[in-house]
Parts: C-alpha cells; sequence; structure tokens
C-alpha cells in the first residue's frame, strides 16, 4: 500500500514537472487545422522547427478553440500569439479583436483571397495561409461501372447517379459515400457545388424551380448513397475499408486514403450540372489577436508561415495547397498529387463555375449552414416536400441575411445591401 | 473547538467549492438564457423550443431516460443481491462489473459503434456465420429503432455500474436480523426481498436513481457516437448552440430547460422514496 502512494506520489510529479516544461512561454500557435495527431506533429517538427524560435503549435476544435480566444479576449490580456484558422472561424469574430496585418507586406498570390481575408473591412484582418477544396475519389474497383460515354473528368450529376446506380445494382450495396456524418462537411457540397451547379446561385436561387430540381438530383443520389453515411465524416476511412467507392469529401479528408494505398483509388474534379461545374475553395489564415503578449515574435511566426519554403513544408503536413507563387517540386505525397491534379481539372475545365466562400455573415455562418444541413435532413432523410421545406427555409435565410446584410457573393449575381432570397 | 461548530467547519470547503463553480456559473448561464441583447426575454427560448427539432429531441431524451433507468435499476438491484449472496470471490466479480465506470462516455460509444457499424464486429460474426449474405449498415437513418437500441444499450452496459455500487453499499447496510426473523416465520426468498430488502433500501435507491435519472437527461458523448444527427437529444442541441451556432442565449435556455427537468424529476423521486421522519433502519 505504501509503495502504492509512492508509486502515484512519484508518477504525479513527473506528470506535473512535464506540463510545467510544455507550458514555458514559447509563441503559442492556437489552431483548428493540423489536428489530427500525425499532422500536428509534422506541423511542429518540419513547419514551425524553421523558424528558428520557440513555438507552441496547439491545434483545438472549432468550439473550444474560441472558447479560449474569447476568454482571452474579455480579459483583456491572453497567452495566444498566433491563430490559425478557416476563413468561416474568422469571419465568426469581431474585426477589432484582429490585429491589421496589411502593413506585413506579405500576402497571397490571388487577389481574391487577399479580399477575401479583409472580411469586408478595410483592414487585413488575416492573412491566407494555406487552401484546400473538395474533390471527388473513387476505388479502382469502381471504374468499371461507370456508365458508358462518360468521362471521368468530366462527368455530369446524372452520370454520377447512374454510375453508382451501376455500382448498386452489380454489388447489391449503394457505394456512394457522402459526408453526411455530424462532423462531415455536407453544408459546403451544398453551397459550393450542387446550388451553383444547379442554380447557378446559392442565396438568390434558394427557393427557386431550379433549387427544387436540384434537391430532386439529390434525392436520387442519395438513393443509390451508402445509407450508413449520416455517420461518415471523413470519406478516406470508407475508401479504405470498402464502405465507400466512390466518394466526396474534402482534399485533406481523401488524403489517408491515396497516402496509404495511392494505388487503389483515383481523383477527380467534382460533378457539372445544367448551370456548370460548381466548386468552392476552402481558405486557412493565419492572424494574431489584439491580446498576443509578444505582437513582434507573432508577426514573425506570420512571416515565416508564408515563405515558400514554409509552405511547402505546410503541404507536406497537412496536404493543404500553398495561397503564394511555389514550383511544386516531383516528390510530393500521392494524395497532394491526385488532389493538386483533380483541382487543376476542375477549375481549367470548360463549364468551371467556381464559388466563393459565404462572406459578410458574421457570427451568423452556422446559422447559415443550419439552413442547408436542415433542408438535406428534412427533404432527403424525412421524405418532406420539397416545395414546402424551401418555402419554409427561405425565410429563416432571409432572416439571417437581412441581420447581418451580407452582399451577395459568387456564384449570385452581385447585390446593392443585404443579398435578397429571391 | 467547540463540537457544534465541527460539521459547519467541515463542511465550509465544500459550499465554497460549489458556491464558486457551481452557483456563480449557474447564475451567469441563467442571466445569458434570460438575456437578448437589450434586455430580460423570454425570445432564447422561444427561439430553442420553436426549432423543428426541439420537440424531437426532447421526447429522444425523455424516451431513452424512460426506457434505459427502469431497466438498469432492475439489473443493478439483481446484481447487487448476486454480490451480496456470494461468499468467494464477491471483490473480483464487483470489480470486473465496474469496469465501464472507468471508460469515457465517449469511448463507450466508439466501443459500441465499432459493434454496430457496417464492418463492425456484429455485422462480421453474423457474416462469417452465415447468418446474412453480406454486410449491411445497421445504424442508418432507414432504421431509427435500431438506433435507438444500441444506444440504449451502450448506456445500460455502461452506466449500470454506478446504481450498483449504491445499491451494494446499501445492502450491506441493512441487518442481517431482519432476514433470520423472516426466516424463522417462514418467509421465502422472494418475500425476504420485496418486504425487507426493497423498503430498507429507499435511501440507497433514492440517490441511485436520481444520480442515474439527471445522468440520463444529460445523455450525449454516447449518442453522438452512435447516433450522430439522426438521434437529436437535448444536450446535442445545446452543443450544436453554442459551438456550431456560436448562439450562448440559445445554448443557456436549453441548458436551462435540462436542468428544469432534472430538478422536476428529482422532486419526484425524492417524494416518491421518502423516508418517513423518524423512521429509522
Amino acid at each position: 500500500m505504501k509503495l502504492k502512494v509512492k508509486l502515484t506520489g512519484a508518477v504525479s510529479a513527473i506528470a506535473l514537472s512535464l506540463t510545467a516544461v510544455v507550458a514555458q512561454a514559447d509563441v503559442l500557435f492556437w489552431s483548428t487545422q493540423a489536428k489530427p495527431v500525425e499532422e500536428a506533429q509534422a506541423m511542429r517538427d518540419q513547419v514551425l522547427a524553421g523558424a528558428n524560435m520557440a513555438i507552441d503549435y496547439q491545434p483545438n476544435d472549432g468550439g473550444p478553440w474560441l472558447t479560449r480566444l474569447n476568454a482571452e479576449l474579455q480579459a483583456g490580456s491572453g497567452s495566444i500569439g498566433v491563430l490559425g484558422a478557416l476563413h468561416g472561424d474568422f469571419s465568426a469574430m469581431d474585426d477589432a479583436d484582429l490585429v491589421d496585418l496589411g502593413g506585413m507586406g506579405v500576402a497571397s498570390a490571388s487577389a481574391t483571397f487577399n479580399e477575401l481575408a479583409k472580411l469586408g473591412t478595410g483592414d487585413m484582418q488575416y492573412i491566407p495561409w494555406m487552401q484546400a477544396s473538395y474533390i471527388m475519389a473513387a476505388s479502382k474497383e469502381a471504374l468499371p461501372y461507370l456508365p458508358e460515354g462518360a468521362d471521368i473528368d468530366a462527368l455530369t450529376y446524372d452520370q454520377l447517379i447512374a454510375w453508382a446506380g451501376n455500382i448498386k445494382a452489380a454489388t447489391g450495396e449503394a457505394k456512394f459515400g457522402f459526408p453526411a456524418g455530424p462532423k462531415g462537411l455536407k453544408h459546403r457540397f451544398f453551397q459550393g457545388y450542387l446550388y451553383p451547379s444547379y442554380t447557378n446561385g446559392v442565396v438568390r436561387t434558394f427557393a427557386s424551380d431550379e433549387a427544387v430540381t436540384a434537391w430532386e438530383k439529390m434525392r436520387e443520389l442519395w438513393a443509390v448513397t451508402n445509407p450508413a453515411s449520416t455517420n461518415f465524416s471523413f470519406l478516406q476511412e470508407q475508401l479504405l475499408n470498402g464502405d465507400a467507392w466512390i466518394a466526396f469529401d474534402h482534399t485533406s479528408r481523401l488524403a489517408g486514403a491515396f497516402n496509404e494505398r495511392p494505388d487503389d483509388f483515383v481523383a477527380f474534379p467534382a460533378p457539372a450540372g445544367p448551370t456548370g461545374r460548381g466548386f468552392m475553395p476552402v481558405i486557412a489564415g493565419v492572424a494574431i489577436p489584439r491580446t498576443a503578449p509578444d505582437m513582434e515574435a507573432s508577426k514573425a511566426v506570420v512571416a515565416h508561415m508564408l515563405k515558400p519554403e514554409t509552405q511547402l513544408a505546410t503541404l507536406r503536413a497537412t496536404n493543404f495547397f500553398p495561397v503564394v507563387d511555389v514550383e511544386l517540386p516531383g516528390d510530393l505525397p500521392p494524395a497532394v498529387q491526385a488532389a493538386g491534379g483533380a483541382v487543376a481539372k476542375m477549375s481549367g475545365s470548360a463549364d468551371a463555375n467556381p464559388g466563393l466562400l459565404p462572406a459578410g455573415l458574421g457570427a451568423k455562418g452556422g446559422d447559415f449552414n443550419r439552413v442547408f444541413v436542415d433542408s438535406f435532413e428534412r427533404i432527403v432523410l424525412a421524405g418532406q416536400d420539397i416545395r414546402t421545406v424551401l418555402d419554409d427555409q427561405k425565410g429563416k435565410l432571409a432572416a439571417i441575411m437581412n441581420e447581418t446584410g451580407a452582399p451577395c457573393w459568387a456564384p449570385d449575381a452581385p447585390s446593392e445591401g443585404a443579398c435578397p432570397v429571391e | 473547538m467547540q463540537a457544534r461548530y465541527l460539521p459547519y467547519v467541515l463542511i465550509a470547503p465544500v459550499s465554497v467549492f460549489l458556491g464558486l463553480f457551481f452557483l456563480y456559473p449557474f447564475y451567469l448561464v441563467a442571466q445569458t438564457a434570460f438575456y437578448d441583447g437589450a434586455g430580460w426575454s423570454l425570445k432564447n427560448f422561444q427561439e430553442v423550443t420553436s426549432y423543428w427539432k426541439f420537440p424531437i429531441s426532447f421526447k429522444n431524451t425523455l424516451w431513452l431516460a424512460a426506457v434505459v433507468v427502469p431497466i438498469q435499476l432492475a439489473l443493478a438491484l439483481l446484481m447487487a443481491t448476486m454480490v451480496n449472496a456470494m461468499k468467494k470471490g464477491r471483490d473480483l466479480v464487483l470489480y470486473i462489473w465496474t469496469i465501464p465506470l472507468g471508460i469515457s462516455d465517449l469511448a463507450a460509444g466508439i466501443i459500441w459503434l465499432a459493434i454496430f457499424e457496417q464492418s463492425g464486429f456484429l455485422n462480421s460474426m453474423m457474416h462469417g456465420l452465415g447468418f446474412i449474405d453480406r454486410p449491411t449498415a445497421l445504424i442508418s437513418y432507414q432504421n431509427p429503432a435500431l438506433i435507438f437500441v444500441a444506444i440504449a444499450l451502450a448506456e445500460i452496459w455502461r452506466a449500470t455500474a454506478i446504481m450498483l455500487v449504491i445499491l451494494v453499499a446499501g445492502i450491506g447496510l441493512i441487518p442481517k436480523e431482519y432476514y433470520e426473523a423472516a426466516q424463522v416465520f417462514g418467509a421465502g426468498r422472494w418475500k425476504q426481498f420485496v418486504r425487507i430488502t426493497l423498503p430498507l433500501l429507499r435511501p440507497s435507491l433514492s440517490t441511485a436513481l436520481v444520480l442515474r435519472v439527471i445522468l440520463a437527461f444529460e445523455v450525449f458523448a454516447v449518442v453522438q457516437a452512435l447516433g450522430g444527427t439522426l438521434f437529436p437529444v437535448l444536450m446535442s442541441e445545446t452543443y450544436a448552440y453554442q459551438f456550431e451556432l456560436l448562439n450562448g442565449g440559445a445554448a443557456a435556455s436549453v441548458a436551462l430547460i435540462i436542468l428544469g427537468i432534472s430538478i422536476a424529476s428529482t422532486i419526484v423521486i425524492l417524494r416518491v422514496l421518502r423516508v418517513p421522519k423518524g423512521a429509522t433502519i
């Protein structure tokens, strides 16, 4: 018994001293990105090690991330030095809480991204850090079932449905995988892919007749989708275990499949609808909260993240692509090569219809996503009448747009003032 | 120090702790829930109760508690009586039965997901034994009943032990003389259980039930792992409001609704299982 007590004491003492070591005052990089253990470790060992300064990289879920940040902002003093997060995370923040980074002389190569990073203000609220997109991936087992005459690099939604239907008819199982799980990014499929491809808009056309057609197609697609999709959040898992043969997801959520078994999978562009091949970029940025303890050190970290060699290291670590002009070397991981090719084909296709991330919604970004997720749950899962649901959800969408006053973004036609729901 | 002050001194640290970390945050939560940016109002409550998923999650939460808790109570009573009647190996059995208590509820949910998912243990086993031709998705939106069963099973597996521990302690406190007297008068095992064990176990029963029922209304991680968004419960609504919609007021009002249900059920349990004043065991 005594030995046990002593042992416990010793163990807790060691644990305490370990935490004390970790908690030393490095620049705290507080991030919602590169959360998986391997990615976080790669960030520390390969990306941040090159900065020649002590950086403590701590990734966390969006909720806890924001809770701690808000606590520090409310207290007026904090230990977070640099923030790494998605465009949507930053747009939900109060613009007075982020330091203007415009005078730093670093920016992304894309004028669109730099404009987005201002979050509707005149200042650089964050610096674009890395980008990704959503693509399709398929197991090579699925390729023989492609409908006749279909080109995998220029699929339409009808061909995708037919393809997944062929697989279901042949194997008896629905093998299309859709990220409809609790952490899945299904709302981005509706906002950036389905709606632009069928209605050439997102907000204006939310309840249009074309939108009814889009949701009818979604129902057809769902009929050949693995019904367990409501538990899928990272499609690489289902591609690897064979529950899904064709999948739509974020490039970094498919990367695991390509890196583990590069010869078994192919990546290809998202399908096209009557109004083009809708697709949407994902932008992550770095920012500095006004409570950063050492502003100079924080700015040095931000500058380091935008260096071309850091951007390449970040690409290897996280599968997110550079935002600055940099020559991609030939020895990149299989996932990066596959995703890079698919994104290039998608944006270079003749019918490309690129959309932008929702902008100007502020803290209402979550409510905006919920309008689409609720529509999906009611129309597709609960089988409610499409017209009724859209007319009902339309009111909620209009309320969000009016409250935030957010103007339309592509592919919706520009608006004076708040984007109207027509 | 005078002996009559001693109890107050002893409970002082706990009281300070509760005041600081329970009452004060509770006050803040209540303030958030009833404040709408301009003044006091019920706007947050109207918002959350008019959301189309609210009735569903309310019903799901109550149903889950109504099904899970009685089964757990019966199981815990059975297990406690069995443990109590054991001469050898009692501690070992207790240790084994309480293992699920040491597992976090999210881990428990994931364990059961590994059993029920398409390429999970249950499917592989049934496939291996030739009962089914190919693994099928068991937990899907097409089988709401099965999702409910899976969550209920996981909850029963995970949280029966907490009642068991309390009841085992309670049964140990019942004086043996009552049973001896009952045997003298020829009462059988069942009669002894109904007439002696159950009535004298009332204080432990009410503690166990109050604890378990409150935890049942707070069920979250297991549901999240197994049902995802297919089985909304009140706690998952709270989480969604706070972390997905960043709407603290709405999250606080759902939390207060859960608190309200918990208080109501606690009062009912305490009334029903009340030990009359002056009566002792």
